[in-house]
């Protein structure tokens, strides 16, 4: 009897400390009544339900798709921008573990965490958008090869098993599985092989998925070189994204870093270094682009003309410069902003081609539906909040208590 | 650098691996064979013969099992487009002189389709003898297929719960019993003339050359989208008569072609260049064998 009883005190106790935080239940539960957590428990008690009611009403009665509007903000943002922004786990996994640059090892596992929650947040914004998304698996028994979208769903599927398997490290290392974790580490190089493979093959092909539609695409956008434009982007959006994220971790999350010198002034210099390199080419390769695609008349003429100006200076040609600005003279609040406006431009660089660029000649235009945008909404906030919940357990800003000698 | 017996197992063998990965072909971007469309049952659509019946767009609507075209002629006031529950729809434009002209417009099955090259999981599909058919117990509705057409053609029931893309089917069932597609069949006046696409590529051909006075010189659908199996010949502009001009001659497939080429060279040189940079930069004894790659807890 006595053992039992302390089993399950060490078990309710365990649950205290990896679970609540090292609180009781009822003082966990006071501490989640904070003006962020209400707001965004609001979004999602919008967000949820409509989700749920886009599978019991179809996708006419949520959405504003139409026949000639067959992707909207589900694709447009959740997966086209989703997928590029969570770019960041193979950009760092490939720095730190190929490229041996071992300083950016404080940041790799929150990167890491970025894009598997990404990543199964697309999905699910994926899932919502399918007309019947249980078909899926034909994907694995059809052999639909000519298909760019058959690329896409294969690297994905592949790519979300790589991301939960290097997730797993620090998932494993929490739950205290050293029998799990320790091989699953020593397994890290061949994944992040394969991250970096994957990440290649679908980043671009999400770019790849529009050159088959070549009159439907404003010809500022399309290009049949467009999965070199999606790749290098992708890159881009994870620097900039692991820039924005560990400036906001290091403040949001700062406790956690305590007693341990990471200098994350200095790793975001030495990212802005790469960003701006990156992003200098991009430019250049993007106008390349356009002069091969003899679109160069249409620049600055008209809104695409001007929102293409407005995209490729303000959003890349500025942040480079802001980059290079910024780390040849130490200012890393110039690099922070420029990682913000790199991240936008990601941003508009997705919903552009997907969906302001085009149907660009179709007099009807789309705009998404307030429970297509309540959805998008709550997937996202979801993604902050399991981040959040995770970081404050599991070792992923900081390393396990209790294995600090380890490091 | 010294490289040790497990350093070099790794590098092999997470090469090896990814060079396995991209054998039995998943993601392969081999695409089949496309098919010949001479021998491909075809329909060549004389508007100059069309009297504007719309006895096919009633025929089509039986066949199909789709609600009732509308009645009168006001259907012809408004261009009108096909629909999830309309697969078929005559259109009328006037010629300079005021002289009706009518058009009838459905799916145009194409030799080299962007619709079934753009499916991932092969519900739409092209048929050996012409059809570009449609399977909808394999569709998982990600309506690529409409992104992809040039001519706009598959529509989506998005009202529906277990919504289907839908469209012409060229009543491929009919045409496997030995009959012909329904509205071909019920066309009084001799616009619809039903055969195989070599036979008919010959005859518009000798309609439209040998009568340079009667014919606008062109046979929209011989090379558009790398030839379809519906063509069409007229005597106003096409552009009038509300077709997409600004369709490429080329096939549409073979636009991903160099995308598609992409995967199976990153699959092959990602990896053992990967694990080369590895090397490289673990040169200093960092890594020696038995390192991570630098990986610290």
């Amino acid at each position: 009897m006595d053992n039992v009883a302390t089993a399950s005190d060490r078990s309710s106790s365990w649950v205290q400390e990896r679970i609540l935080l090292g609180m009781t239940f009822r003082e966990y539960l006071k501490s989640l009544w904070t003006p962020f957590n209400v707001v965004c428990a609001a979004i999602l008690a919008v967000g949820l339900p409509v989700l749920v009611y886009r599978f019991a009403a179809g996708l006419g009665a949520t959405t504003n798709l139409s026949q000639t509007q067959p992707w909207g903000l589900w694709i447009g943002f959740d997966m086209m921008t989703g997928i590029a922004l969570a770019a960041g786990g193979f950009t760092i996994g490939a720095t730190v573990e190929i490229f041996g640059l071992d300083e950016y090892h404080p940041i790799e596992r929150p990167a890491i965490l970025t894009g598997f929650l990404g990543y199964m947040l697309a999905v699910i914004g994926l899932i919502a958008d399918l007309g019947k998304p249980w078909n899926m698996i034909g994907i694995f028994s059809n052999n639909g090869t000519q298909s760019v979208l058959f690329e896409v769903a294969w690297c994905v599927a592949c790519y979300t098993t790589v991301l939960a398997l290097e997730f797993s490290v620090p998932f494993f290392e929490w739950l205290g599985w050293e029998r799990f974790y320790r091989p699953l580490k020593k397994a890290l190089l061949g994944l992040t092989v394969l991250s970096v493979m994957f990440s290649t093959m679908h980043q671009s092909a999400l770019g790849s998925l529009f050159i088959i539609a070549p009159g439907k695409l404003h010809p500022l956008w399309y290009s049949s070189q467009i999965f070199l434009f999606f790749f290098i982007s992708a890159v881009i959006a994870g620097i900039c994204m692991v820039v924005v994220e560990s400036t906001i971790s290091h403040k949001i999350f700062s406790e956690q870093f305590e007693g341990r010198h990471v200098d994350v002034e200095k790793l975001t210099l030495g990212l802005a270094k790469a960003g701006a390199v990156v992003m200098f080419a991009y430019f250049f390769l993007k106008l390349q682009g356009v002069v091969d695609n003899h679109a160069l008349g249409f620049i600055g003429v008209g809104f695409y003309g001007k929102w293409w100006l407005v995209e490729m200076l303000g959003f890349v040609l500025l942040p480079s410069m802001m980059f290079a600005w910024g780390a040849r003279n130490h200012h890393v609040n110039v690099v922070r902003v420029a990682a913000i406006l790199g991240v936008l431009g990601i941003v508009l660089n997705r919903l552009t081609v997907s969906l302001i660029a085009w149907n660009y000649n179709q007099a009807i235009r789309y705009w998404p539906s307030w429970m297509e945008i309540a959805v998008s909404l709550a997937l996202v906030v979801a993604g902050v909040l399991a981040f959040r919940w995770i970081v404050n357990r599991m070792p992923v800003l900081r390393p396990m208590k209790g294995h600090a000698g380890e490091h | 650098m010294k490289l040790g017996r497990r350093t070099f197992l790794k590098v092999a063998g997470a090469t090896g691996t990814a060079a396995l990965a991209s054998l039995p072909g998943p993601a392969r971007a081999t695409g089949r064979v496309p098919v010949a469309g001479e021998d491909e049952t075809s329909v060549l659509v004389d508007t100059t013969l069309c009297v504007g019946c719309r006895g096919c767009e009633a025929a089509c609507a039986e066949a199909n099992k789709l609600p009732d075209p509308p009645g009168d002629d006001k259907a012809f006031a408004a261009r009108r487009t096909t629909g999830p529950d309309c697969f078929t729809v005559v259109n009328r434009t006037e010629k300079p002189d005021g002289t009706a002209r009518f058009v009838k417009r459905q799916c145009m099955h194409c030799v080299e389709p962007a619709c079934a090259s753009a499916c991932p999981v092969r519900a739409l599909d092209k048929q050996a003898t012409g059809p570009v058919a449609y399977d909808g117990s394999k569709c998982m509705g990600c309506r690529y297929c409409m992104v992809a057409c040039p001519f706009s053609v598959p529509k989506y029931q998005y009202a529906k719960a277990l919504p289907l893309v839908r469209k012409c089917t060229f009543c491929a069932g009919r045409q496997a019993e030995g009959k012909l597609p329904a509205c071909t069949g019920v066309c009084p006046s001799g616009a619809l003339t039903y055969g195989t696409r070599g036979k008919l590529v010959e005859e518009a051909r000798r309609r439209v050359y040998g009568n340079p006075d009667r014919y606008t010189q062109h046979i929209y659908g011989e090379h558009e989208a790398g030839g379809t199996n519906w063509m069409y010949i007229t005597d106003v502009s096409f552009e009038k008569l509300g077709f997409e001009v600004a369709v490429n001659d080329n096939s549409y497939p073979k636009l991903v072609k160099g995308a598609l080429g992409v995967p199976p060279v990153v699959m092959t040189l990602w990896p053992p260049l990967l694990m080369g940079l590895w090397a490289f930069s673990h040169r200093n004894g960092k890594g020696n064998g038995n390192g991570n790659g630098g990986h610290h807890g």
